[in-house]
Formats: structure tokens, C-alpha cells, sequence
């Protein structure tokens, strides 16, 4: 396998030797221009002064970072202790953003696992089913999200309607209803890299283990899973990630009694707060902690590859 | 919400370009969204042969940190609030309007020709004024509703039941009106004071939401909401039990203005299209549709009947006062932000 690519990458490199650097211009102009350009403002931003109502002084100033740590008290006098407001704001993202991937792993994985194993005609008509909600704004889905889940909305009126319940649930503006809004804005980014994952995955391995005395729980442990990990692992960085920025889903339908890290942000450049320094050091923190956790995902991927 | 309709504004702005008829000018305006009737942009264009281009936002801070990111000397003409106003004056963000360059300035009310946050109206002119307070569901609760205590000491049926508008200028205002205190204090006992009540208010409140603030009224999500006078108009005519309180303690009030804009591309037409709102036939237009009340004379006989006994634009006699948001200078401010973000955390 491993030999098979090297091949079909020197071939590649000879037929376009020359011209390689000059073919991949556009690529690089774009991840530079696009991608690495305004990741790389937000770090000079966050290292200057703040202007009054938006905006930047150029001078230097270690005030935003010093905003994120420590607690001067109400009237900015007090003498310094740990500020726990941010640190908490950013636990609870990530708290958020775990629960809604959990929740999107034990639906998606099943999803993901069924679509693989119907006959290869059908899966194409599966896989589109999926993506057909999310044809339509996010904003729209989640502004409906908060219709479905009121007090009196349809789906408690279809609970209390069966009689499981005699009291409408209250789910709405709480957090329950944010990771249900993240689960569902992310959902597909679960189901298709594990999909892919599966879709390669050898069934007569499956079939050995059965043959092997295996019960289905060992078999979906040991061999299954440890097969298509790097979907899971893929799935779960592409739902946990874009969640722990979501503002959206925490506005509409978590009522925006708490600030999450996007909310935050945000508030920092359209808000009353206008700190522009401040909020592109809260960026850098949650940038920093996202590699952080994409750096461990990768070293332990790994290491797993080098013990099998 | 608001992303939607900032799409559905833009749709209709470039649908507008496409439609202008002779090339006479142009005009580039950023407002906020659905606050001016598409009829009056066709017969502004019909009138002079300007192509109107519009982009909207939804605050007046996103405005603000918009021109500030860059997008000053795009536009002609804004339409902040009264405080953001004297904040743009202050930034350098307005051109001034020289003494009668304005054919029809004479037709602005004595009420509005002299406001404190752009005296003289030296780069505005007014476009509409409301007030911001709250309504509450009458069907969910009988009591006296013209008191701040609904939103901050509710009564224990009201307690979470209650939206706030996800604003930090009208949120502090109202606050601080309930506490009997100026709006720019730096009495520390004071601040504390306000820091603690609204903590303890948080517990009665169920969400802060300005897009649906109307649709959580109108669906029953919540029987207490803050709202503007002209949006509540609308939710009255939704569900007729909802009732806009005017506080006896006071109440926000505030005025949207049409401003010139430094280094406007088209000053010429941003003059021409401030001529144009200045006849009382066109403003009345806007009133009409958005609900709000106007600065202009001889206005009356164009305005729909129904605004002149609009309970939300009409306040009883023994209503508070109203007051406008103040600007609060860099040090007093960085205080409020810091209650806020108490408040949020």
C-alpha cells in the first residue's frame, strides 16, 4: 500500500517536476492570503492597545492577556487575583462543545455503520438524505430548532399528546437545548468521515472474529472500532471543533443568559465593549487550545499506528 | 433573524441597482434592516435618477466597528442612534452639513432641531424616534405593569418568564432608571449597588434575545419582554393581549438620524437623499411602515390615522420620563463593561 503511493508520487513529481513550485502558487497564495494573513492580524491585534469604542492604538500592551488572567475587581483597582469569568466561559464551551460531540458520536456512529452496510446502490440515496437538511442557513435550521423545542411546540405537544409526559418539558433556554443544537447543526460531519471509514472496512474481519468465538460486543470493540478510529477521531475533531466557536446555536436557543467563546468574542468587536485587543487575545487562547487538543488527537493516532 | 434579513436587504439592494434607470448618480447607504419601505427608495430614484445601493446592519456598534474596520469612504449616509451620533461626531466619522445646504433643514420640528447629541444638527437630520421599554401578556398577569420592578423584582408569576433585549446601552439605561441613579455614575456604592441587583434580577429572567424579541412575545415563550414602541405596535396586532408598560420610573427614548458620513463618495446625492426624508409626504412614508414617530413638520395629514392613538407612541399621563442613553466617558464605561460582562459570564 505504502509502496504503491510512493511510486505513484515520484511519477507525478517527474512528469511535473518543473513546473511544481509554479502549480502550487495558487494553493499557497490562497492558505496564505486567507487563512494564515488574518490568523496572524489577530495575534499582532491581541499585543496592542485598545482604542476607545473599537479599534487599535499601535503601540504594545500585554493589557488583553492581562484582562483574560487576572481580576482587578469591579472598578480595575483591586489588587490582582486568578479571573475565573473567562476560564469558566471557556470551560463551559468546551464542556458544551464535549456533550454535543458525544451525543453526535452515539447517533452518527450507528447512522454512519447502517448507510455502509446497505447495497452499494442505495448508499449514494442515504448519504444525500443526510445532507439534504443542511441545504438550507444554519441560522433558519436553528431558528426552527427553537420553534420545535418551546414549551408549547410541536414536540412537547406530541409528548404530552402519547401521555409520557403530563407537563410540557422545559428545554428551551437551557443547556440542553444548545448541545441539541450543536448535535444537530454537526451531525454529518460525525456520520461522513465515519462513513468512509466504515465503507473501506473489511466484513470478513467481522466474520473472523465471529469465527473465532467473538460475541458482537468484542467484535465491535477489538476489531471494528480500532479499524475505522480514524474516522471517529476525524468525526469527532470536525463536530467538537467548529462547536467549542458556535455562538448561534448558544443565542437562540440557550437565551444568551451565559457567554460561550464565540459569544464573547463577538461581543468584543460588534458589542458595547469595543475591545478589539481583548477579543483577539480570547481568539488566540481558544486557537492555542484547539491545537493543543488537535496536537494530542495526532500523537496518540500515531502511536496507535506504531503498535499495530 | 438578522442574518436573514441582512440577505434578503442585499438581494433587494442589488435588484435595485439593476432596476435604476438613467445613471444620474449614485448613492450608497447603510442602514439598519427593514427600517425603510422599498416603495420609497423607487420613488427616490424615479425622482432624481439616483441608484440607491443599501447594506444593513443590526446594531449600532456593529456600525460603528464596521466604519472603523475600513468601510468609511464606502458609504454616503448612516443611520445611527442619538448617542452613537455624538460617538461618531467625537471619532471624526461625520462630514459637517455647511448652513443651507439643506433646501428643506427648515422642516425639521423645533422638538428635534437642537438635540443635545448633535446640537445645532450640524451632520444630521432626524428620521425616527420611539422609546424602548418593555410589554407584558395581560392574559398571564393582571397587576400594575407600569413599573420597572416587572423586569428587575418581578412578581413570582412573571419570574422566568422574561426576555431582555441582548443589549448593553438599554439594558443599563433601564436599570438604572429602576435604581433612581445617573446613567455615567462613579459612585462606587452606587455601581456596586447596580452590579448586585442585576445579578439577583438574572435569576428572573429566561433568556436576552433583541432578533425575536418580538416572536417570543407573539409565540408565548415569555409574558414579560423589553421591546421597542413600534415592534411592540406589531406584536399587539399579533396577540392583542400584549401590553407596552410605560414605567412610572421612566423609560428609554431614542432617535434614529440620517448622518453625513466623512469621506462620502457621493455627498452630493447623500444631500439630495437627505432633502428627500426631509419632505414631510416621504417621511411620513417611513412612519407608516416602521411605526415610529418623526421630527418633521406637516407630516400629519400623510400619517396613517391609527399612529396618532398608538398606545405604544402615546404615553399616560403619569408615565415617567423619558431619557435618552447617555455616553459615558472611557474610564466610567470600562466599569459598565465590566457589569455586563458579570452579568453574561
Amino acid at each position: 500500500m505504502a509502496g504503491g503511493a510512493a511510486s505513484g508520487g515520484s511519477a507525478t513529481t517527474d512528469t511535473y517536476k518543473d513546473a511544481r513550485g509554479w502549480l502550487l502558487m495558487p494553493a499557497w497564495s490562497v492558505l496564505l492570503v486567507l487563512s494564515l494573513a488574518p490568523v496572524f492580524m489577530m495575534l499582532v491585534y491581541s499585543f496592542l492597545t485598545k482604542e476607545f469604542r473599537g479599534g487599535v492604538i499601535w503601540e504594545f500592551s500585554l493589557a488583553a492577556y492581562d484582562q483574560f488572567f487576572f481580576d482587578r475587581g469591579l472598578f480595575g483597582d483591586d489588587p490582582p487575583v486568578i479571573e475565573w469569568t473567562y476560564l469558566t466561559i471557556f470551560w463551559r464551551s468546551i464542556w458544551q462543545a464535549g456533550a454535543a460531540t458525544i451525543l453526535s458520536l452515539l447517533i452518527g456512529f450507528p447512522t454512519a455503520y447502517y448507510i455502509a452496510t446497505r447495497p452499494e446502490n442505495v448508499r449514494p440515496v442515504w448519504l444525500f438524505l443526510i445532507t439534504i437538511p443542511y441545504w438550507v442557513n444554519l441560522l433558519i435550521r436553528t431558528v426552527s430548532m427553537k420553534f420545535l423545542l418551546r414549551d408549547q411546540g410541536p414536540l412537547n405537544d406530541l409528548l404530552m399528546s402519547t401521555g409520557l409526559i403530563s407537563e410540557p418539558i422545559h428545554i428551551i433556554n437551557t443547556n440542553l437545548a444548545v448541545q441539541l443544537g450543536l448535535f444537530y447543526s454537526y451531525l454529518p460531519f460525525m456520520v461522513l468521515p465515519i462513513y468512509a471509514a466504515v465503507e473501506r472496512y473489511n466484513f470478513a474481519l467481522s466474520e473472523a472474529a465471529a469465527d473465532l468465538y467473538a460475541n458482537k460486543w468484542v467484535t465491535l470493540r477489538r476489531v471494528l472500532l480500532p479499524a475505522v478510529k480514524p474516522g471517529v477521531v476525524a468525526g469527532c475533531i470536525l463536530v467538537f471543533v467548529p462547536s467549542l466557536g458556535a455562538f448561534l446555536a448558544p443565542d437562540l436557543l440557550g437565551g444568551a443568559k451565559n457567554f460561550m467563546i464565540g459569544s464573547l468574542i463577538e461581543e468584543q468587536f460588534k458589542g458595547n465593549a469595543g475591545n478589539w485587543p481583548f477579543g483577539a487575545a480570547a481568539s488566540m487562547v481558544l486557537l492555542t487550545m484547539v491545537l493543543i487538543i488537535l496536537l494530542i488527537c495526532a500523537r496518540q493516532q500515531s502511536k496507535a499506528g506504531k503498535e499495530v | 433573524m438578522k442574518h436573514m434579513i441582512k440577505a434578503s436587504a442585499t438581494a433587494m439592494a442589488l435588484a435595485l441597482a439593476a432596476t435604476g434607470a438613467s445613471a444620474e448618480g449614485k448613492l450608497v447607504v447603510y442602514h439598519w434592516f427593514e427600517y425603510i419601505p422599498q416603495d420609497l427608495l423607487d420613488k427616490f430614484t424615479a425622482e432624481t435618477g439616483i441608484e440607491v445601493t443599501m447594506d444593513t446592519y443590526d446594531s449600532n456598534e456593529a456600525m460603528l466597528a464596521s466604519l472603523k474596520a475600513g468601510a468609511i469612504g464606502t458609504y454616503d449616509v448612516a443611520v445611527p442612534g442619538d448617542y452613537m451620533v455624538s460617538i461618531m461626531a467625537g471619532e471624526g466619522l461625520l462630514d459637517t452639513i455647511a448652513d443651507g445646504e439643506l433646501a428643506n433643514k427648515g422642516n425639521i420640528s423645533s422638538d428635534w432641531a437642537d438635540p443635545s447629541f448633535d446640537p445645532g444638527r450640524m451632520h444630521s437630520i432626524p428620521y425616527q424616534w420611539g422609546s424602548t421599554a418593555f410589554m407584558v401578556d395581560t392574559a398571564s398577569y393582571s397587576g400594575d405593569i407600569n413599573s420597572t420592578d416587572i423586569l428587575f423584582n418581578p412578581p413570582a408569576e412573571l419570574s422566568g418568564k422574561i426576555n431582555m433585549l441582548d443589549s448593553q446601552g438599554e439594558v443599563m439605561a433601564m436599570a438604572a432608571l429602576h435604581l433612581g441613579m445617573e446613567q455615567c455614575s462613579t459612585d462606587r456604592d452606587k455601581l456596586k449597588a447596580l452590579n448586585a441587583m442585576l445579578q439577583e434580577a438574572k435569576g428572573h429572567w429566561a433568556s436576552f434575545n433583541s432578533d425575536t424579541a418580538k416572536e417570543v412575545l407573539v409565540s408565548g415563550d415569555v409574558s414579560v419582554g423589553m421591546i421597542y414602541d413600534g415592534f411592540g405596535a406589531k406584536a399587539r396586532s399579533e396577540k392583542a393581549s400584549l401590553k407596552y408598560a410605560f414605567p412610572s420610573q421612566g423609560y428609554v427614548v431614542w432617535m434614529d438620524n440620517v448622518v453625513l458620513l466623512k469621506d462620502a463618495p457621493n455627498r452630493d446625492s447623500a444631500i439630495k437623499f437627505m432633502d428627500f426624508l426631509l419632505e414631510p409626504e416621504n417621511i411620513a412614508a417611513v412612519s407608516n411602515y416602521a411605526r415610529y414617530g418623526l421630527g418633521v413638520n406637516g407630516a400629519g395629514e400623510f400619517l396613517d390615522p391609527e399612529l396618532a392613538t398608538l398606545p405604544e407612541s402615546n404615553p399616560p399621563a403619569e408615565a415617567g420620563a423619558g431619557v435618552f442613553i447617555e455616553v459615558c466617558d472611557e474610564a466610567t464605561q470600562a466599569v459598565y463593561d465590566k457589569i455586563w460582562t458579570n452579568l453574561k459570564k
